[in-house]
């Protein structure tokens, strides 16, 4: 009721002289406006920065709560133990490789999918859901899924097909692959990539669904080959969306722990820095290292938000100018 | 099938005509391409087949008894049954998966609400009636979104131990509450901005009430797109693992820490897992399709319509 009022209010303080008077209405005014904002904003600043401001003053302590006595301050000494444990410095190979790779397959498997369900056919609608069920499937149960009903090298459903196609060509002696422990970092990315695919399709479809189609149909009317069309136009146009569905995917992924908790339980050179945290705080109560730890992370994810907030930004300036 | 919506406004080209906001739907024009068509159907329903191979297995799997399960190569026409089941419902272990099941519903349905209380006033004040620098406040928002929680995790569980808040589901609601809302706010602002002014304007001439305004204008108009944002904060609530498997135990655990204590390691257990896996991601089924239409501008954070 008072925002209805400080409008009409407002209205009228514009032509009248500005006084002691109309000042503070004025400022009655924007703490109306604001007040349905703050309990958002407050209660997210305590919820998600603070606690952070105390990782980041636990980074720099000694603290394993299982020697208390040792607890005191380490000032960069976690720090250099995160840039030289061969387990830090493993985790974070990791957490490039799987980000890296699973953004980038998905993308590009997502980019055909767009391109294929952008054009109409029999039961497309049929076909973008079924390609959606593989993100509708809870990360932990898609994790245990492949771990034992795909992957398994014993009675997994890509061994047993191999075995079913082979005996169809009349050979008892089948290829029976074994990613779980000849390739483990490719089994989490494997059935990492099945999950996000959808999310880059749909990402695309949309951006694809918005081209201005006035000028394709005058590149088509003036003979330009689909090629061209695709180089030319399509992907100049596809590129924000492109960028937004990496970077967001990337923010995502970076933060994976569900796939690496089921798949491999961290083991062979398969945590991610998500998964080390969690153990160096959870098992090893190594409570400083984790927290310099998670201070990396947060670094990393800065570098690639940045980005990420810029093109947001660009794709929201767009919509703000319609 | 119209489920995306032609985003018009965002094209480089300005829509010919309507400059007011009402109707923003450019016309319908797309690409005619009659040539190959077909063989773009046959591409896109063998990939998509192939995408859905995984889930139409573990459906399959779960109707399958243990023996037919674990076979090589697969029984794909094995009697079907409800054994797995009954299993995993704790027909011999006697171990029930219903409490861990109320928790996750509980931890969803409640940060849900929570989330559009808070989400929904914020939007207003970021869209309808912005506060001045509305922008830099939104992307404040998205930043918080940015910060992995794993970076957070641990101040939160010694906080939760020091407070008595371990394995205390209120506590869990909390916090996807506070996953949930940059997303929320984002989207239910990008769901405001749809609002046209002038029926806005009209209603403040006509001397209606903020109540009568929420309930006549803004709701009509926005009340999709909050059914939206509330069903892809619960899909979130329910997929989530960290928090839940650091924050909680043996009273308030959620079904994701249910199922990954769930696979026992002796004997078999192919189908159980199946069975599971089903049921527990049922709801995230049900809620995705139902907000199939909005499911990009959120996970896109309202980025992308």
């Amino acid at each position: 009721m008072t925002t209805a009022t400080a409008r009409v209010s407002r209205h009228g303080s514009s032509t009248a002289k500005p006084s002691k008077n109309t000042r503070a209405r004025e400022r009655a005014v924007s703490w109306a406006r604001r007040a349905p904002l703050l309990p958002a904003l407050i209660f997210l600043i305590v919820v998600t920065q603070l606690p952070f401001v105390v990782t980041l003053i636990i980074s720099f302590m000694n603290w394993n709560s299982l020697s208390p006595d040792t607890t005191g301050f380490a000032g960069f000494e976690n720090y250099i133990q995160v840039v030289t444990d061969p387990y830090m410095l493993q985790a974070i190979l990791t957490t490039i490789v799987e980000t890296v790779s699973v953004v980038l397959v998905s993308l590009v498997l997502g980019l055909g999918l767009a391109l294929l369900l952008d054009k109409k056919f029999i039961g497309r609608g049929l076909a973008r859901t079924l390609l959606i069920a593989p993100f509708l499937i809870v990360p932990v149960a898609a994790a245990l899924i492949w771990k034992h009903a795909i992957l398994n090298p014993v009675y997994g459903l890509i061994n047993g097909s191999l075995t079913w196609i082979w005996s169809l060509f009349g050979s008892d002696n089948p290829p029976q692959p074994d990613l779980l422990s000849s390739a483990p970092l490719m089994a989490i990315i494997v059935s990492l990539v099945w999950q996000w695919t959808p999310f880059m399709m749909l990402i695309l479809l949309a951006g694809l669904q918005s081209r201005p189609m006035d000028t394709v149909e005058a590149a088509q009317m003036d003979g330009a080959t689909p090629w061209a069309i695709f180089r030319h136009l399509t992907l100049p146009h596809l590129r924000q969306y492109l960028e937004l569905g990496g970077l967001l995917g990337a923010i995502y992924i970076v933060q994976n722990f569900d796939a690496t908790f089921v798949i491999t339980s961290g083991g062979l050179g398969t945590a991610n820095l998500p998964y080390a945290i969690y153990e160096t705080f959870y098992y090893a109560n190594e409570y400083g290292l984790a927290s310099a730890a998670g201070v990396v992370v947060v670094i990393g994810t800065i570098i690639v938000a940045t980005f990420a907030l810029r093109t947001v930004f660009s794709l929201f300036k767009k919509e703000a100018a319609r | 099938m119209s489920t995306l919506t032609p985003a018009g406004p965002r094209s480089s080209v300005p829509a010919p005509s309507t400059p007011t906001t009402g109707s923003r739907r450019r016309g319908k024009s797309r690409m005619d391409p009659t040539r190959n068509n077909t063989a773009a159907g046959i591409a896109a329903w063998l990939l998509a087949l192939l995408f859905a191979v995984p889930v139409l297995w573990m459906i399959l799997t779960s109707f399958h008894s243990e023996i037919d399960a674990a076979t090589n190569p697969p029984s794909i026409a094995a009697d079907l049954n409800l054994d797995a089941y009954k299993e995993f419902f704790g027909a011999t272990s006697g171990v029930s998966p219903w409490p861990s099941l109320i928790n996750s519903a509980t931890a969803s349905i409640f940060s849900t609400v929570l989330v559009l209380l808070l989400a929904i006033p914020a939007a207003y004040a970021l869209s309808i009636r912005p506060v001045k620098k509305w922008t830099d406040v939104l992307f404040f928002f998205l930043s918080t979104k940015m910060m992995p929680v794993v970076a957070a995790v641990l101040p939160l569980y010694l906080f939760a131990k020091t407070a008595g808040a371990l394995d205390n589901i209120w506590f869990l609601v909390l916090m996807y509450t506070s996953m949930n809302l940059p997303i929320a706010v984002w989207m239910m602002r990008s769901f405001l901005a749809e609002v046209p002014v002038e029926m806005l304007e009209a209603a403040q001439i006509d001397g209606a009430t903020l109540l009568l305004t929420l309930r006549k204008v803004i709701a009509p108009v926005a009340m999709p797109g909050i059914a939206a944002t509330a069903l892809i904060c619960f899909i979130f609530s329910w997929n989530e693992l960290l928090l839940a498997r650091v924050l909680t135990g043996v009273v308030a655990g959620t079904a994701p820490v249910f199922l990954t204590g769930f696979v026992s390691g002796q004997g078999l257990f192919i189908a159980k897992v199946c069975a599971a896996a089903v049921v527990i991601s049922l709801p995230v089924l049900f809620a995705g399709f139902a907000a199939q239409d909005k499911l990009v501008q959120g996970l896109s954070l309202g980025a992308v319509k």
